[in-house]
């Protein structure tokens, strides 16, 4: 199979340019309470309701870690087939911000939980592996609502202390659609996990862009900027298109690149400078007296190992081999753990390609339509399977089965109920087509004549004809077999 | 290891704690020199030896994932300069 070839690099008149983009992900941990309190970490509650003396970091409050947060971090680090450190030291990152009531954050910073991994995209021009070189567990901070006040910031402190993942890539990334496949990734591998809800609407999963660019070739990295974040992939692609091209014109005009921290602004679908954040970087991190190092025990480490669920890449290699299915059909069924889940209830009960393919195209296009997902829909995976047998075996065409579907959309009924009560099963019946084709080729002489001659794309009027004349429920492939050898004759 | 007035008044910066400009002399003598006592310790050779994050020969204590703790607003926003019933408010911090 030839493969398309990667071609995202920026030409300028001195050369042509690829891009260096490494992510810093946050990902919110699943869990019902915070890193270090006992406040719950439920999205959507009122202001200031899920906040301790902890969280709001009162004088001589103590943080006691969460065991499941510790957890969720070692099954994320197995996902991404990382190194599990035994020994981890949490941090004191300081820095003031309205939103950051303790004046630091709890992180980690020299001995991070999880070392170095990897994750594989599957690309247009072939598999590709981004290495993942840290997963560190940290606090988030609250959240600064700047629009209600002309004059103030208001903030809520719901948000502040619930445990992220910040996940560091390697510099590997060399394009935003790398981005955009690097990130649905992660959050499949998180949501198989159960670690992340991966939802970017909720801010449950954002991202620090880092982005330089080089002349094709060199061996050294351009200058960076860090894009801080960004909360949609979408606006990640936006941004690292805007700053990969101001950097190449920078360089291009013979000017330095500053090494900065940059704010995308969505609205104008620009990058700009944050100068509030010059001194930022100088964040003194100091081992925090508050909290022991985290030794883990191998046995815990193992256990956990053991009781992970099956992936999406052991996944999909298994869909291919259990199911024939090709590598895209795996990789689209295998996307969400729910869709697979879906699938592999279908394909028990029916042909298991007819139905990645009736559920890649109607099934999706449906759910689609209508904003819903495989969880709520409209038709159970046992009736889905029903009609893909239906048309397997050839009860009904796959164009009446089109009709089937839109019934069972919206009744939500079963498929064999709805053939046998609107009489849409197939026509297949040789001596009842060759009847009806007969009588077609009566009515129409003379273009049975224009065929002989040599006019053979009229076929395709006679099929359509018999399909008229049997409400679409004639056998497409034996009226094609019976007309043929009926013309023939 | 030696501090420059610059440095000083970086640091001061960035903890937030006003240094009057007349006393960064002073200070800067004054930390400078309890620095100095602190390196005696570098006359030992520590190669070998792990850095000491706590003298404490224990492990971290953890606690189970359970909510028990928050809904307690009124209590947390008592103390704050400036309120409404519902948030923190503060000078306005945009970019």
């Amino acid at each position: 199979m030839s493969k398309e070839k990667f071609d995202y690099f920026i030409n300028g008149e001195k050369g042509k340019y690829e891009v260096v983009i490494g992510l810093e992900v946050h990902a919110q941990v699943l869990s019902n309470s915070k890193l270090f309190s006992g406040s719950s970490t439920k999205f959507g509650a009122d202001p200031n309701k899920q906040v301790s003396l902890i969280d709001s970091a009162f004088p001589g409050m103590l943080p006691v870690i969460n065991e499941e947060c510790v957890k969720q971090a070692i099954r994320t680090g197995l996902g991404l087939n990382a190194k599990i450190n035994n020994y981890s030291v949490f941090d004191r990152k300081n820095y003031f911000y309205a939103d950051l009531p303790q004046g630091y954050q709890i992180s980690q910073y020299k001995n991070p939980i999880v070392g170095e991994g990897k994750v594989l995209l599957d690309m247009p021009y072939g598999s590709k592996e981004i290495g993942i070189e840290r997963l560190h567990l940290e606090q988030d901070a609250g959240k600064s609502i700047h629009d209600m006040d002309p004059s103030n910031t208001y903030v809520d402190l719901n948000r502040s202390g619930i445990a992220l993942m910040e996940i560091v890539s390697k510099p590997h990334l060399r394009s935003p659609d790398e981005v955009n496949a690097y990130i649905k990734k992660l959050r499949t591998i998180m949501r198989y996990l159960g670690t992340c809800d991966g939802n970017m609407q909720e801010g449950s999963l954002r991202a620090d862009v880092n982005v330089s660019v080089r002349k094709v070739g060199d061996k050294n990295f351009g200058t960076r900027c860090e894009i801080k974040n960004v909360n949609s992939i979408k606006f990640m692609q936006m941004a690292i298109e805007y700053e990969a091209n101001r950097q190449v014109e920078l360089l291009e005009d013979g000017k330095e690149i500053d090494q900065e921290t940059r704010l995308f602004d969505t609205k104008k679908n620009e990058t700009r400078s944050m100068r509030s954040k010059e001194d930022a970087h100088d964040y003194r991190y100091f081992p925090d007296p508050d909290l022991l190092p985290l030794k883990l025990e191998q046995k815990l480490i193992d256990d956990l190992k053991k009781s992970l669920p099956e992936l999406p890449d052991n996944k999909k290699e298994r869909f291919i081999k259990e199911y024939g299915l090709n590598s895209y059909e795996a990789n689209v069924l295998v996307s969400e753990k729910e869709i697979s889940d879906y699938y592999e209830e279908v394909a028990k009960l029916s042909d298991k390609k007819l139905a990645a393919t009736w559920m890649m195209g109607d099934l999706f296009a449906m759910l689609n339509d209508k904003g819903l997902n495989i969880s709520n829909s409209p038709i159970s995976a046992k009736n889905f399977a029903e009609l893909v047998q239906s048309i397997k075996s050839g009860e009904i065409s796959g164009r009446i089965a089109k009709d089937v579907f839109e019934i069972m959309v919206e009744s939500g009924d079963n498929p064999k109920k709805i053939i046998e009560s609107k009489g849409m099963k197939q026509q297949s019946d040789p001596k009842e087509l060759e009847k009806m084709i007969n009588e077609i080729l009566l009515k129409n002489k003379d273009k049975v004549d224009q065929y002989k001659a040599g006019k053979e794309k009229l076929f395709g009027f006679f099929v359509g004809e018999v399909m008229k004349l049997s409400s679409g429920k004639a056998n497409p492939q034996l009226t094609n077999e019976i007309l043929k050898k009926i013309l023939k004759g | 290891m030696s501090l420059d007035k610059e440095k000083i008044k970086h640091v001061a910066k960035l903890a937030r704690i006003s240094v009057d400009e007349a006393k960064v002399d002073s200070l800067t003598k004054d930390l400078n020199s309890i620095f100095k006592f602190i390196e005696q310790l570098n006359e030992l050779n520590t190669d070998k030896v792990e850095p000491l994050t706590s003298i404490l020969n224990r492990s971290l204590r953890s606690r189970k994932d359970e909510i028990n703790d928050g809904k307690i607003r009124e209590k947390i926003l008592k103390n704050s300069p400036k309120k409404n019933e519902e948030f923190f408010v503060v000078p306005k911090v945009v970019e």
